[in-house]
């Protein structure tokens, strides 16, 4: 069924992002090569158990509630992995209110890299495999797959919506920032220069006003309220035919608590939605499916939705985050060489961005919002962990692939043959001909 | 607005950070239009500061009149006189400048960096109606009568000069604020640059820590170098934190020496440079370097400074076999501390109880990446450095350990080192105590 774009209609599309990382715990230099876990699950179970308690749980009640009453809801999510198998380890209760709010069909999931990983600047092949493993795991929980992808921290060029389009979603999502909409709006179904993707930009203003500056009471609009946000809503030029707000879903009563009163004020506004004329809520691939995209989007640089700069500067802004990034890129081959899940699983893990977002070294605003996640008293402290870490899984995979030669070679009941020597050698660098000269 | 302010040290004579930052402080101020009337005990030609009017306490004469002095505090000095075995010298025709003997060999001996109170010489130029007393201006073993003397003197310099507020720095000057106080009824600003309580923990000498209580009493503002220090000031000396300030220290721009100029002692160098006393955690130095040179057994480790622990910590450092990679270079003056930086991949400040610290920011205008303890003030303004507890012997070693093996770290460090060292000035702290100066007068 082709569905036609209502005349007067404009549509919105609220999307949540829910993300945990699986923080590291405290690695000295000294703990290379001891054997000691990298990953603070303690920690990070606490975490979880605040984060559901105070947001997921109680804000996937009040959505659950609304849809019943107001059919018109539609809602989207976008988990990380990362943050799905912490709920089901630490926090199962909220991975089944997930569970129950995906029954009503009001809700969107979107796909994104399991690891809530950078690797899309990398490797095209951990790019894949992660986003794979994610609508996998998706598939699995929710009994749908993904059609629109968002990536990382909305980090977005044309080169990505290549590889996604190519991996057969319709749509992408990233953020509205001016340096790529030259005047234009972003409240519009963009599309991708050459291929058929459609592309959604959040209006960072209105997702800001809720996030950043709901309880900035030196702001000239502050307090917000429903009535004020959707007026601006419909205050929008008839062009204007599709808002795509996007929210830490974590805004919900962790970043802001329930005290605040941003409980209500999502009531508020979805009932408020909900009854408007003019206004109506969709899903990513409703609105795929409503709106034919025409205003091409060329994005020949990165960008993102962190920080003021809103490109790659907040994960790889300096020399240290360069540095890691790189050093944890390079074990790529080694990794796939050992064939080690477990060791593949926790290289993965430290591929998480927000690893490198604690290592950012800016100044003013940006550091406040960094200082704010970060586990780490400062970003020289988060960098020597982090490397502490990788420096002891290189010493794991090279004992890996020593022992590995050692096996294949005790399995050997004749003398190697010249060439199998060689063969041997060239294999393994680390391997050293010396021992075999006895 | 002319401030009367007393310190104990002015460049060149200087042993610690309070000379450089009485200096740097009052440079700034001269700037802001302050006049200054700086009273030392002992100053020469050498003793120059732009803007500002040095008094040499040493210099001033002062008439015998009873009526200056209640008769008890005559008394209680004559006793004083006589128990400390103090050697009077009289001189009855003139009033002859007198270098007192020892002075040059006391500051190059290693226990200099300590206070010490023993018996010792005390030298007054006096005639029947006139007295004249002649500091050292050190830390000898007259400190005490010193500081007393020193009170006398300003008492007469305030009774000879005008001006609207007082401003003291370290209990050394803190009765002569008062003195000045009670005779000119302007209010006293006491700035503490650091207390008894960092200088010696709980076993600190209490006829220091009653002068710096009965200073901070006295002084209508309480000028704190960090928020470090106005908590031990609130929690150790029982003052009110709303008469304390913070104001933090700054640090002039300068060029970096370029190229590496110190003997070849090893590509790579870990520095601590400061006194060598409990308060400066040496040890904890030593102790980590032997951790470290089981990772990096080419590193070469240097303490530069002096103090009573030396001898301590030449002995610790040869029973931990590690004096190969381990050197000491004694007292550092001017561009010695220049030359060390140049050839420096990581400085330490493992201090105990560090009120501000200097010497990071030193090291970070020379495009040295630091490592401090968190019981530092400087913590509080350089947050481009490594921060770990002194005690934590594992963390700093691993620090240090980290600093030699990822350069981007150390490159990071300097660079974003280098650019917030340019922001701690000296005029942001003379700024914040002129506001001060205003409150108090206006």
């Amino acid at each position: 069924m082709s569905l036609q774009t209502k005349a007067n209609k404009r549509y919105l599309n609220l999307y949540f992002q829910v993300h945990q990382p699986r923080r590291l715990g405290q690695f000295s230099f000294f703990d290379i090569g001891t054997g000691r876990d990298y990953f603070d699950d303690d920690h990070n179970q606490i975490i979880m158990h605040r984060v559901a308690k105070d947001c997921y749980q109680p804000a996937n009640l009040l959505l659950l509630k609304l849809i019943h009453k107001h059919p018109g809801i539609k809602v989207t999510f976008s988990i990380s992995g990362s943050a799905l198998r912490q709920m089901e380890v630490f926090a199962p209760a909220a991975l089944e209110s997930f569970y129950i709010l995906a029954a009503t069909g009001a809700v969107e999931f979107l796909s994104e890299t399991y690891y809530h990983s950078l690797s899309c600047l990398k490797s095209k092949r951990e790019f894949y495999a992660q986003i794979k493993m994610h609508d996998d795991k998706i598939h699995k929980l929710f009994g749908v797959r993904p059609v629109v992808f968002r990536n990382t921290e909305l980090i977005y060029n044309d080169e990505i919506g290549r590889l996604i389009q190519g991996l057969g979603f319709k749509g992408i999502v990233t953020d509205g920032i001016e340096r790529i909409l030259h005047g234009r709006s972003p409240n519009r179904l963009h599309q991708h220069p050459e291929k058929n993707l459609s592309i959604f930009l959040r209006n960072y203003r209105l997702s800001d006003d809720i996030a950043f500056r709901f309880m900035q009471k030196n702001w000239s609009e502050w307090p917000l309220t429903p009535t004020k946000l959707v007026a601006k809503l419909d205050a929008m030029q008839a062009t204007e035919n599709l808002v795509t707000i996007g929210l830490d879903y974590e805004t919900f009563g962790e970043h802001l608590k329930a005290s605040t009163g941003i409980f209500q004020f999502l009531e508020g506004m979805l009932a408020k939605v909900a009854k408007h004329k003019t206004l109506e809520m969709v899903t990513p691939s409703q609105a795929i499916s409503l709106i034919k995209p025409l205003d091409v989007l060329n994005v020949p640089e990165s960008i993102s939705w962190a920080d003021e700069n809103r490109d790659l500067s907040a994960w790889l802004g300096n020399g240290m985050q360069q540095d890691a990034f790189g050093s944890l890129i390079k074990m790529e081959a080694k990794i796939n060489k050992t064939g080690d899940p477990r060791l593949l699983n926790t290289w993965r893990y430290l591929q998480t961005s927000d690893h490198f977002y604690y290592m950012s070294t800016k100044d003013g605003d940006d550091r406040g919002i960094h200082d704010y996640f970060s586990p780490y008293a400062s970003p020289y402290e988060a960098f020597m962990n982090y490397m502490n870490v990788l420096s002891d899984l290189e010493l794991q995979i090279e004992n890996r692939v020593r022992d590995q030669v050692h096996s294949e070679y005790a399995k050997k009941t004749e003398f190697l043959t010249p060439d199998e020597l060689k063969k041997l050698c060239n294999d393994q660098s680390k391997w050293k001909p010396e021992t075999l000269t006895f | 607005m002319k401030v009367l302010m007393f310190g104990w040290e002015f460049p060149p004579h200087i042993s610690g950070g309070l000379g450089t930052a009485c200096h740097g402080l009052t440079q700034s101020l001269a700037e802001e239009n302050i006049q200054i009337l700086f009273v030392i005990p002992k100053a020469d030609n050498h003793t120059t500061n732009d803007g500002v009017k040095i008094i040499n306490a040493s210099s001033i004469i002062i008439p015998l009149r009873e009526d200056h002095y209640p008769p008890e505090t005559q008394r209680e000095a004559e006793a004083a006189t006589k128990t400390s075995n103090v050697i009077t010298i009289v001189v009855r025709s003139g009033l002859q400048p007198y270098n007192s003997p020892g002075v040059l060999s006391q500051q190059s001996s290693i226990t200099q960096w300590n206070y010490q109170f023993s018996p010792g010489s005390l030298e007054k130029v006096k005639n029947e109606t006139h007295v004249r007393y002649q500091f050292t201006g050190g830390y000898g073993p007259t400190l005490m009568d010193e500081v007393e003397n020193y009170a006398k003197v300003a008492a007469e310099i305030s009774r000879q000069s005008t001006f609207d507020i007082i401003h003291a720095h370290d209990w050394l000057t803190y009765p002569a604020g008062i003195a000045a106080k009670e005779i000119s009824g302007k209010p006293l600003i006491v700035h503490v640059h650091a207390t008894e309580i960092d200088r010696a923990g709980e076993n600190g000498d209490p006829r220091v820590y009653q002068k710096e209580r009965e200073g901070m009493e006295a002084a209508d503002r309480i000028v704190a170098v960090s928020q470090w220090t106005k908590n031990i000031i609130n929690s150790k000396y029982g003052i009110p934190a709303y008469k304390i300030a913070v104001v933090h220290n700054g640090i002039d721009p300068k060029e970096k020496m370029k190229g590496i100029i110190v003997p070849p002692i090893g590509k790579r160098i870990v520095t601590f440079l400061g006194r060598i006393t409990h308060q400066k955690g040496p040890q904890y130095f030593i102790d980590a370097a032997v951790k470290v040179l089981r990772k990096f057994p080419d590193v070469h480790f240097v303490m530069a400074g002096s103090g009573d622990l030396l001898p301590k910590m030449i002995k610790r450092v040869a029973r931990l076999r590690i004096s190969s990679r381990f050197h000491f270079t004694g007292f550092l003056k001017g561009d010695q501390v220049d030359k060390i930086w140049t050839a420096t991949n990581v400085y330490v400040m493992p201090s105990v109880s560090e009120p501000f610290g200097i010497s990071p920011l030193e090291a970070a205008r020379a495009g040295v990446p630091v490592i401090i303890s968190k019981q530092s003030g400087v913590a509080e303004v350089m947050h481009h450095t490594i921060q770990i507890d002194f005690w934590d012997i594992e963390a700093l070693a691993s620090a240090i350990c980290n600093l030699l093996q990822y350069e981007s770290l150390a490159k990071t460090l300097i660079h974003n080192g280098e650019e917030e060292v340019r922001e701690i000035t000296w005029t942001k702290a003379a700024t914040a105590i002129n506001r001060i100066y205003h409150e108090l007068t206006d």
